[in-house]
């Protein structure tokens, strides 16, 4: 695999005395969407998020070993997690915006940054929500509050959320799992042209949508990574046993 | 293959005992008799006080000075006693308890033993009788920090080292400070952790999360604590008995080392050492009304607020 953007070495967490993930390698390419699959409280939603270091916000977290981004190990003490957030978006399994205007919603990650002049937030908006293919509904309403939206429309609201602070990668935990079918398509849609521009790194339940949107897919059983590699092989001919009775069904 | 079934005794029956019935109706009628006590006990009280008190209450009671050896006339200096007490009170009160409670659920680890401490202290302070904060608030505000300030900047003449309204609010604040953390704890609490990642995951920090996210969602139950802590402090009187309430003044203060007279503490030297109490009677019984008034309606105010937000938290 050329253009690796994420090099994960033996990278192992705790809750207090409980190993939730055991010493996991993996390397992640650039500008491809990397699915991450397995059943229930396999630890895959836990390796994402350590990914953007939300695990920081539980105390009890200990966390050994490297996630290398771009070479640089975000576990070093010397890299401020501020910044490592504003070059990882993160999009949740349950839609989040804030409760303030949709226009409020999207400027909110470049305020922070400190750009305060409205013709280039103004600029902001529109790409990020053109992005998120969702201009051409939101454009005539961008005072209204955020919370009026449906659950799609605010899902991809939140994404074109974390696009407006132009991150790198963007992470996804289960971000259609909540929704219809029509939104659902329309947010795998989205994660298909959002790929040549972003690493994108999807956590999933369903397996159709692995197959369907990712180029590689990890199968995470137990804390531990069974298997990595391009989908197709996955899907098709998976070396593990184990992976292959999840994909078929068997269990999980 | 078809079977009728046949119930030879109903599972359903009432219960032959009739023991388990009486039980039933003695706690269901001894539930409604105390909840009757109550209202009635509210009633009287507020009967009482309205009856008696609707001769004496006026638009001029309410705006004039006392007279006539405080027998006549009406409360305006206690009433604005009151007001600069509550307004002094919660200037320093409300910042304080609001960055310990922002302290309490944003930044102090679950487990923290400093945490628990200032927890713990403040459920102590939250009991601890009035009247001691008055004590402390002499020893401490007037004996202790009044003087040292006379000593340090007045050439040692008597300025702070006196009850005024600046340590009867000092003292005050210290009681209603457990009100004002508790409720802007509650309120920071119910703005949901999603809406925090959300924030952080954007490259917000934590102060920033806490200042456009966390804090704009809790502002009305940060009102409610303001406002449940003026409506305690505008009715306690213990507090200020020693650190800053007058009998009677002719004017209004003029300064924070000024004293002050005040509602409650009106009504107890009315009816304790007035020179004629009977004859006083009706303005003891419509200042007490105006008190009523007053923290009812404070505590009215924070009740819908505090609905509010809950509809809001669902």
């Amino acid at each position: 695999m050329r253009d690796i953007k994420i090099q994960v070495n033996d990278l192992s967490l705790y809750y207090g005395e409980k190993k939730a993930l055991k010493e996991i390698s993996m390397q992640i390419p650039a500008n491809k969407v990397t699915a991450l699959i397995g059943p229930s409280g396999c630890g895959k939603s836990t390796f994402l998020r350590c990914i953007n270091r939300m695990n920081d916000l539980i105390p009890s977290v200990k966390i050994t070993g490297e996630l290398l981004v771009e070479g640089i190990d975000i576990y070093d003490k010397n890299v401020d997690v501020v910044n490592i957030r504003k070059k990882i978006g993160m999009v949740f399994q349950k839609s989040n915006p804030f409760p303030k205007s949709i226009y409020e919603n999207i400027a909110y990650g470049p305020r922070i940054n400190g750009i305060k002049d409205k013709t280039q937030l103004d600029e902001i908006v529109e790409t990020s929500l053109r992005q998120a293919a969702i201009w051409d509904e939101l454009k005539d309403r961008l005072g209204d509050s955020a919370l009026g939206l449906s659950g799609g429309q605010q899902q991809r609201l939140c994404i074109a959320r974390t696009l407006a602070v132009s991150p790198d990668i963007i992470l996804m935990d289960e971000p259609a799992s909540a929704l219809d079918p029509i939104s659902t398509s329309k947010i795998e849609e989205l994660v298909h042209e959002l790929k040549e521009q972003y690493t994108i790194i999807i956590v999933t339940h369903n397996m159709q949508q692995a197959a369907r949107t990712s180029d590689h897919t990890a199968f995470f059983y137990m804390g531990e990574l069974i298997e990595m590699g391009k989908t197709n092989t996955i899907f098709t001919k998976p070396e593990k046993k184990q992976t292959e009775d999840y994909i078929t069904g068997r269990f999980g | 293959m078809e079977k009728a079934i046949s119930i030879t005794e109903n599972p359903f029956a009432k219960t032959n005992g009739r023991g388990k019935d009486v039980k039933e109706t003695a706690v269901v009628g001894l539930t409604q008799t105390a909840v009757v006590l109550i209202i009635a006990i509210l009633v009287i009280i507020l009967g009482i006080i309205i009856y008696q008190g609707r001769t004496k209450f006026s638009w001029e009671f309410i705006s004039s000075f006392p007279t006539d050896g405080m027998t006549q006339g009406g409360i305006f200096p206690a009433l604005i006693g009151t007001f600069i007490l509550v307004i002094v009170m919660s200037i320093a009160a409300v910042p304080f308890g609001t960055i310990t409670a922002i302290y309490l659920t944003e930044y102090a680890h679950e487990n923290s033993k400093f945490a628990a401490a200032v927890r713990f202290s403040i459920r102590t302070l939250a009991v601890v009788p009035s009247i001691i904060f008055g004590l402390f608030g002499l020893g401490f505000f007037i004996q202790f920090v009044g003087t040292g300030m006379d000593s340090a900047f007045n050439d040692g003449q008597l300025r702070w080292g006196q009850p005024n309204i600046l340590w009867a609010s000092l003292t005050m604040a210290l009681l209603t400070l457990p009100v004002i953390i508790v409720s802007v704890e509650e309120a920071l609490k119910t703005i949901p952790r999603e809406l925090r990642e959300a924030s952080l995951a954007l490259g917000a920090t934590k102060w920033q999360t806490i200042k456009h996210v966390v804090f704009p969602g809790s502002i009305s139950g940060i009102m409610t604590g303001t406002i449940l802590a003026v409506s305690r402090g505008a009715g306690e009187v213990a507090p200020i008995l020693f650190t800053g309430a007058a009998y009677y003044l002719a004017t209004l203060p003029g300064s924070l080392s000024d004293q002050f007279m005040n509602l409650g503490y009106h009504v107890y030297i009315m009816s304790t050492q007035s020179s004629d109490v009977e004859k006083t009677m009706p303005i003891q019984f419509a200042t007490t009304l105006v008190l009523l008034i007053l923290t009812l309606s404070l505590n009215l105010v924070a009740v819908i607020i505090r609905s509010r937000i809950r509809r809001k938290a669902k």
